[in-house]
């Protein structure tokens, strides 16, 4: 394998870790509103994780810059309104998360908290939105990727923000919405115990058949016959686990079906990264955009050496706070 | 107006913003730490009481750095494709390097600590904060290391082919003199800041009517870091002030308004300036001054901006290779003179606070609050010199800002954005500033001493770091 396609592999690696890790917490923040009196539950249970998961993300963007510059410039360029959305999503969701519990105390002590309530509820819409909307957006953009944009000889996507909503793209948003919804039901039935848990489990129910017939019939335009067999599959299972109490291989299933999806998409782009409808002689692709050898080398050796220790200390925290969270 | 100065402005505001909460950041996370360490070493309840009052502060001011940090992240790429292409393979790899190295580090780290004081052994817990300490500061080498090299541009070559440059050597980045002196700089100024925080905070409980020891402890701890941590920006700047010299002439040229080349040159307190005929009205000097900043000698001369201009032009072809001389000598003189105001409360706080003594006037305790906004400007101006001084470039020799903007991005998509981010901004700094306000306001909760010494594993009911 050469160097590029080595990087393009690695990025495919950070936004699998990006969307298996901040799925969950995009779902968990999507479902508050079903959640009533166990959203301070459920909050906790991503409360240590969260903001850890989001640098995959950022990671990701900043390999992209480093080892594709011409494709972090186009993409980002090129979806320049739903990039704008999910920034300002991850900003308002950031600030919500961690301002939430600093509520004012209100006066008095006894009575009703009105003060602390309406707080939190401005939180909660914030969390509910900043994660919705991100979950969404991101399956838009990826599906626009697998089906190519307006892109000249001069590498400048010229495709309309109204053209990136066509119906593919707007079904990939709904794969990666309602995926990301169930994968937080099912963490919420993982790591909470009591109530909470059932009502995870009474959501994966609910969320399952959507996520499940989204992801067949994105899944039947983008990839072979067996691989939509075997990913959907994985769905079903992952579904019917969790309801039967088997919570933690339920959220490997989910897992594994949110990390197959995302193979599926780079695997349809490569070796283009991003293609062009315009005429295939204007793909951007793995060669084309690729920084050089002495950078893509430097990064393999950073890279190869740290991103273990990564995985190392964030399977750590994740182990810390291992136990379910209760009320 | 075009998608390019909207795009500038967007640029300039944003990261001005994300620069307020930074530097607060990365002084804060070593003072909590601190202070937690002086709690792990003592076991004294004070130690942590304060650790867990000035965490929730710095934690409150923790999130808005981490939000308004993602936009960088994506900025270069949307409004600047263009520079992203040409540049990537080069200032991308500090960036990468950042989120993998520091990033992961600051946040990881910051979840454990906030979720693991029933949950990890006191010692490991102590290690988070520190760790999560270690890549704030870390991440401020990487991005300064990036922006160093637009300034002075190192260890790189253009590719004759694709018309992008290439990385031939990350050691002369990471150790490209303006990297390290702006690195000791900015990390110096950031410490100036947080300390005059922890003063201003203190400041205002004592003025409350707060008499708690804690406090004139705290009062002193800021004040010692904000004078320690001034020197270290003095020496720096003058550090700074001869790379100037020496890499970017017309930058320094520009912000003493140096029209003409002068031997000695003097360093200007105050000028009237006509831009148009390219030379000052009124000009107030301190005779030698400036060649002996930029030089270390009395006598050097020091390149005029006429001067300086002609070389470009002879250097890189027709064009206006002047940047905004007001701006720059106003941003020059109000980083040096409220950064030094800033430095000096630190330093006559010590002397007034010696020997456990406590000013009883008033106006005092408020002076040293003002020393905060002060030198939270003076960091906003020192970026400011920085980055309007680099005009019209965006890396020095090589591509220039109008070349640099995304080509395939319109006027109305960047209009729509500046106007959202800036009034995102504008709410969220009233949502930071009243809860700063109330946490401060409502001061430190007592500490269950039994809750506090033993690690039982019994969840402690902490709201505020909770959710």
């Amino acid at each position: 394998m050469d160097l590029p396609t080595v990087w393009f592999v690695a990025i495919a690696v950070l936004w699998t870790g990006y969307f298996v890790l901040e799925g969950f917490d995009f779902g968990v923040g999507m479902l508050l509103p079903a959640l009533g009196r166990h959203r301070g539950t459920a909050l906790k249970a991503i409360g240590p994780v969260w903001d850890g998961n989001e640098v995959w993300l950022i990671t990701a963007i900043g390999a992209m810059f480093a080892a594709f510059p011409a494709w972090y410039g186009a993409t980002l360029s090129g979806f320049y309104v739903p990039v704008l959305l999910v920034v300002l999503a991850l900003i308002v969701r950031g600030v919500a998360l961690e301002y939430r519990g600093k509520a004012p105390r209100s006066e008095g002590g006894a009575g009703v908290d009105t003060a602390g309530e309406q707080w939190r509820a401005r939180c909660d819409l914030g969390i509910v939105v900043g994660s919705a909307v991100p979950a969404f957006v991101w399956g838009l953009v990826f599906a626009n990727l697998v089906r190519g944009v307006e892109l000249g000889a001069d590498g400048v996507v010229t495709s309309s923000p109204a053209d990136l909503l066509n119906p593919y793209a707007l079904l990939g948003g709904l794969v990666t919405l309602t995926l990301f919804a169930l994968h937080g039901a099912v963490f919420v039935a993982l790591k909470t115990d009591g109530p909470a848990r059932f009502l995870g489990r009474a959501l994966v129910k609910r969320l399952a058949p959507v996520a499940v017939v989204a992801l067949a019939v994105f899944l039947a335009q983008t990839a072979a016959g067996w691989v939509t067999v075997v990913v959907v599959g994985l769905l079903v299972a992952a579904a019917l686990l969790a309801v039967r109490g088997r919570e933690g291989w339920a959220f490997v299933a989910t897992a594994v079906t949110i990390a197959a999806l995302t193979v599926v998409i780079f695997g349809s782009l490569y070796p283009a990264v991003l293609p062009s409808l315009t005429d295939p002689a204007f793909d951007l692709t793995v060669a084309n955009a690729a920084s050089g050898p002495y950078t893509l080398t430097l990064l393999s050796w950073v890279g190869g050496i740290f991103l273990p220790v990564v995985i190392a200390y964030q399977s750590w925290s994740y182990w810390v706070f291992r136990r379910r969270v209760t009320a | 107006m075009d998608a390019l100065d909207l795009s500038r402005w967007q640029f300039g505001i944003t990261t001005i913003y994300h620069f307020l909460f930074v530097p607060l950041t990365i002084g804060l996370s070593v003072v909590v730490a601190a202070l937690q360490t002086a709690w792990h070493r003592t076991g004294r309840p004070e130690y942590l009481r304060a650790t867990k009052f000035f965490g929730k502060l710095f934690l409150i001011n923790f999130a808005m750095g981490v939000v308004t940090g993602i936009v960088q992240e994506f900025q270069f790429g949307m409004n600047w494709s263009a520079y992203s292409t040409f540049v990537g393979d080069v200032f991308g790899a500090p960036l990468a390097l950042e989120a993998l190295l520091a990033f992961f580090l600051e946040s990881t780290f910051i979840g454990l600590w906030i979720f693991g004081w029933d949950r990890l052994p006191k010692r490991v817990h102590l290690a988070t904060i520190w760790l999560a300490a270690i890549g704030s500061n870390l991440s401020a080498f990487f991005i300064l290391a990036a922006n160093a090299w637009m300034r002075h541009p190192v260890g790189f070559v253009v590719d004759p082919i694709t018309r992008r440059a290439r990385l031939t050597d990350i050691v002369a980045v990471l150790t490209n003199p303006q990297a390290i002196s702006t690195y000791v700089h900015v990390l110096g100024a950031s410490f100036v800041v947080a300390g005059l925080f922890v003063v201003a905070v203190s400041a205002l409980r004592i003025l409350r009517g707060d008499h708690d020891d804690l406090f004139r402890r705290t009062l002193r701890a800021g004040l010692a870091t904000t004078a320690v941590a001034g020197i270290v920006v003095a020496l720096s700047g003058h550090n700074q002030a001869q790379l100037l010299a020496e890499y970017s002439p017309m930058k320094l040229a520009s912000a003493e308004a140096l029209w003409k080349t002068e031997q000695p040159a003097g360093f200007s307190l105050f000028a009237v300036g006509d831009v148009e005929g390219s030379r000052n009205s009124i000009n107030v000097q301190i005779p030698y001054l400036l060649s002996f900043l930029a030089t270390d000698t009395f006598s050097a001369p020091v390149q005029g901006i006429t001067e300086l201009q002609a070389q470009s032009v002879a250097q890189y072809g027709a064009g206006d290779y002047i940047p905004d001389v007001p701006v720059l000598y106003w941003a020059f003189r109000l980083m040096m003179g409220l950064g030094m105001a800033g430095v000096g409360v630190g330093v006559a706080g010590l002397w007034l606070t010696r020997r456990g003594r406590l000013p009883v006037q008033r106006w005092m305790y408020k002076l040293a609050i003002a020393a905060l906004p002060a030198a939270l400007a003076a960091n906003i101006f020192g970026w400011v010199l920085t980055e309007v001084g680099r005009q019209p470039w965006t890396v020095v020799g090589e591509l220039l800002t109008a070349a640099s903007v995304s080509p395939g991005v319109s006027l109305v998509e960047v209009a729509i954005s500046l106007t959202v981010f800036t009034a995102l901004y504008g709410a969220l700094a009233v949502v930071e500033a009243r809860l700063l306000w109330r946490y401060v306001k409502a001061g430190p909760e007592p500490v269950d001493t039994a809750a506090a010494s033993s690690d039982s594993g019994e969840p402690e009911k902490l709201p505020a770091f909770g959710y």
